[in-house]
């Protein structure tokens, strides 16, 4: 890996073509956040405005041309989507046409919204996922990355997800050693099951040294990086770059990832953001190590 | 289009035989005896059930036409796992299990005859062009999941893959959806274990060329599922497995579930 970086700096990185738009990816809440985790790749918070919220006629349009894409699957993330007001109409009519997932941290969800969200769900032939982000399998190992009393307030979540039929997936960053893999997930199991939740999944994801995260563990060094070599034999099916875009305020994104990087947006349409990526940044790294990890099937460690 | 593809007006689709030979040898007599003009088999010959190697006689002396599903394409090819992507560590050591099971067991005769199965086939079931395939048209491990696989994408593969109607298994639960345009997508299901509905029968689909669409039927089929148990427990097979062909009900590899097929089993 010594001669990564130099090899890196010649000729080109590899171009990694738009295979299949299989993800749409809605940055509904910019990069604005009720929590402030010490990891969070895209540094989202209360006063990071970088990134909008997407408002309802937006995603309505962007879900009608998606139609002649043939998307597979919708994914909501922001910052914290429960902080879009217009979340669940969005919701309800991307249901209508293909399954949803939300990536939350779910300490916005009274009771109100989840009845709401478990009616959407009842009403759609596809499936709708929870994502509820939690860093540890309890406050002493969560609280310190995503903000004092977030472990009880996402787990009250997590129940009353739970109570109205969801199967929400608690997604992990793995902030912890990978050979504590196993005794992390039992403490989660159990966690998880004072809340009623008797057969949970979960999904650990690696960390993306970018954002707030290089402050809190380190930032990507310069063997980190895809080279052409690398890609060789390699399934570029396996980045989400080949088969997925992230809709933004500020136009369409090569992930969800990278919308820091002026460099990843990739313009104004489905149409324009049509296009190959070179992927020279060092996050794309962790994506070609792990596969496409922010889809629901991509876990550390999995084929995605 | 061209002709040149074999055309059939009632033909019987199954996949996930999973070693299950108790239920292929009983859902093959069952489509027999419902007049059909031809059998397919998607793939997944091997994997949870005992003594892989019984399966391939019935499916040759029954003139089965058999495609290579991604348990195949890895037992064929010596690959390290089952190809179906499993991360969860209960799951990923139960299939292991299997894996090496259906590996070890699978005489090397049969691993290359299943090395050179197609890995798609095309008919005509009356005038409709028919795509069967394991996973997807364009992925043999792609899982088609009823809660996860839009209207859109299914026109998009359609048009993509030049067929009116696309058969296809991998997930082992089946559904169908008619589009519109005359176009319809068909998951056949698994006869190799029951469909996570509680249910002992395991499932094929029946299809009867009609116009606009090919009518759909999927037939419930009983086995002596029991003598099946009994086998799997002499040749020490898992516990868990087991349990689910008594039960109806899935104990391993739940992870890869969208949370509305997930939801309706027990575990």
């Amino acid at each position: 890996m010594s001669i990564a970086s130099a090899a890196a700096r010649t000729p080109r990185a590899p171009q990694v073509p738009l295979v299949s738009l299989d993800y749409l990816w809605f940055q509904v809440a910019g990069t604005v956040c009720n929590l402030r985790c010490t990891h969070c790749f895209i540094s989202c918070a209360p006063d990071n405005h970088s990134f909008w919220f997407l408002d309802l006629p937006t995603v309505l349009d962007y879900l009608e041309r998606s139609r002649a894409w043939g998307v597979k699957e919708y994914y909501f993330t922001g910052g914290e989507p429960f902080m879009n007001k217009e979340l669940l109409p969005m919701l309800e009519a991307t249901l209508a046409v293909g399954p949803a997932s939300v990536l939350t941290n779910a300490t916005l969800l009274p009771e109100r919204t989840v009845r709401r969200l478990a009616e959407i769900e009842a009403g759609s032939r596809y499936s709708l996922e929870l994502r509820v982000s939690l860093d540890g399998p309890s406050p002493e190992t969560n609280d310190p990355i995503r903000g004092e009393g977030t472990f009880e307030r996402a787990m009250e979540g997590v129940g009353r997800l739970v109570e109205h039929g969801f199967l929400p997936i608690i997604t992990a960053a793995q902030v912890w050693c990978p050979h504590e893999d196993e005794a992390v997930l039992d403490r989660f199991y159990a966690s998880c099951r004072k809340v009623r939740y008797e057969r949970p999944r979960i999904k650990i994801l690696p960390s993306i040294h970018l954002g707030r995260e290089v402050l809190r563990s380190r930032g990507y060094d310069d063997s980190e990086i895809v080279t052409a070599e690398m890609m060789e034999g390699h399934d570029l099916t396996t980045l989400l770059c080949s088969s997925g875009r992230v809709v933004t305020n500020r136009g369409v994104y090569v992930c969800p990832i990278l919308i820091d990087d002026e460099g990843a947006n990739l313009g104004d349409s489905l149409e324009a953001a049509d296009r190959p990526f070179e992927i020279d940044r060092s996050a794309c790294y962790t994506c070609w190590l792990h596969g496409a990890i922010c889809t629901n099937t991509g876990h550390l460690g999995g084929e995605a | 289009m061209s002709g040149g593809e074999p055309t059939h007006e009632r033909i019987a689709v199954f996949g996930g035989v999973y070693s299950n030979h108790l239920a292929l040898a009983a859902a093959i007599a069952d489509a027999r005896a419902r007049d059909v003009d031809a059998i397919f088999c998607l793939g997944d010959m091997g994997a949870f059930g005992p003594h892989p190697d019984k399966v391939f006689p019935l499916l040759i002396e029954n003139d089965v036409s058999t495609l290579r599903g991604n348990y195949d394409d890895s037992i064929a090819r010596g690959l390290d796992d089952c190809q179906c992507g499993y991360t969860d560590p209960r799951d990923n050591h139960f299939a292991g299990l299997s894996y090496r099971y259906t590996y070890e067991k699978t005489s090397p005769r049969w691993r290359d005859w299943m090395g050179a199965l197609p890995e798609r086939r095309r008919i005509r079931l009356g005038d409709r062009r028919a795509l069967l395939c394991h996973g997807s048209p364009r992925r043999m491990n792609e899982f088609l999941w009823e809660s996860t696989t839009p209207d859109a994408f299914i026109e998009k593969l359609c048009r993509e893959f030049d067929a009116d109607v696309i058969l296809c298994t991998h997930t082992g639960i089946h559904w169908s959806r008619p589009l519109r345009g005359g176009r319809l997508c068909v998951n056949v299901g698994a006869i190799g274990r029951p469909a996570n509905d509680g249910r002992t029968d395991v499932w094929y689909a029946l299809l009867q060329a009609d116009d606009p669409l090919p009518r759909v039927e999927f037939v419930p089929v009983a086995y002596d599922h029991e003598a099946l148990a009994t086998e799997m427990a002499e040749e020490s097979l898992p516990r868990e497995f087991i349990d689910t062909i008594l039960s109806g009900w899935w104990t391993t590899c739940t992870e890869i579930l969208p949370m509305k097929e997930r939801r309706r089993g027990m575990f």
